[in-house]
């Protein structure tokens, strides 16, 4: 059992990293993206946009803590 | 212009993998012996041959729009760890990367290690070149496989890999010393950023929706991402030196 919890936090870490929250945000950032694809409306500017605050947020943290 | 993208991308992240990889063979080889240490880089470079063996035809199967989909979801999440990283080392929040002080902590510790035989091998060296080769490696394979099956060319993103082996090793043997010289931050800035290009790029496509321009909105993104991580950058460096001007003086 602590292998298997051992190489989920090996994959956990090397995909994620430190910072959850900014996997998430991307991840949210992606559904917004695919939800007004779906509705029909140009999309493209939206993850490059989603992206630069998640990572202005996520650098934001990691000075300030 | 993708494929010229691709392989210079698969380069410089290899590069800067494989420099690390390097410094840790090296260390482990000078202190526990060469046998064991190359012995171990042997074992690590098989693993990372088997993996990339056995899941690139897998991905080649998925089809492409749930693969651009998936796969740009990671590079994004996997990019942003690196160009995260590099914002803050190149703004002085985090310390840069060196090699020659890795190698002096590296060598330090394997040296003080107690030596255990097994199999005929020092156990330490060989399982300091195996984690070494392999973790820096895997990170190497996940980006060959994921640029290689999303742009439909394994073989080109394994040949830029491979020409950074080629290189990394050969300049590795000649010197016999950590590639402290190669300018590995300024490598780790731009594999940052052309990951979070690609993953931007490929995730928006993925999620149904399309580039104006097609192929040519991808230098878009690059230049968009250089210039938010230019600006952040300095945001960073000029909130740095208003707290060092702001904090008191100790007596």
């Amino acid at each position: 059992m602590s292998r298997l919890r051992a190489f989920g936090r090996f994959w956990w870490n090397f995909v994620i990293g430190d910072d959850w929250l900014a996997a998430a945000g991307i991840a949210l950032a992606i559904a917004a993206t695919a939800a007004l694809a779906a509705a029909g409306v140009a999309a493209w500017w939206m993850l490059p946009l989603g992206t630069v605050l998640v990572l202005y947020l996520s650098v934001r943290r990691a000075t300030t803590n | 212009m993708t494929a010229a993208f691709l392989v210079l991308s698969a380069f410089l992240a290899s590069a800067v993998e494989m420099v690390e990889a390097l410094t840790i063979v090296l260390a482990a080889g000078v202190s526990r012996g060469w046998r064991s240490s190359l012995i171990g880089v042997g074992a690590a470079t098989l693993v990372l041959a088997v993996v990339v063996v056995a899941l690139g035809p897998a991905l080649t199967v998925i089809p492409i729009g749930a693969l651009r989909l998936v796969v740009g979801a990671l590079l994004l999440v996997f990019g942003l760890q690196w160009l995260r990283k590099a914002i803050l080392r190149a703004s002085g929040f985090k310390a840069l990367h060196d090699e020659d002080a890795i190698f002096a902590a590296e060598l330090a510790e394997a040296g003080s290690a107690e030596r255990v035989e097994r199999g005929g091998l020092d156990w330490y060296g060989f399982t300091l070149a195996f984690k070494g080769v392999l973790l820096e490696g895997l990170e190497v394979a996940f980006i060959v496989l994921t640029f290689g099956s999303t742009q439909g060319s394994i073989p080109l993103a394994a040949a830029g890999a491979t020409a950074a082996l080629v290189l990394v090793a050969g300049v590795g043997i000649a010197v016999r010393a950590p590639l402290a010289r190669v300018p590995e931050n300024t490598m780790k800035f731009t594999v940052g950023i052309m990951l979070t290009t690609f993953g931007i790029f490929w995730a928006t496509e993925g999620a149904g929706a399309h580039w104006p321009g097609a192929d040519t909105a991808l230098l878009g993104v690059l230049a968009f991402v250089c210039a938010t991580s230019a600006l952040l950058v300095a945001h960073l460096r000029a909130r740095k030196r208003r707290s060092l001007v702001a904090a008191p003086v100790q007596p």
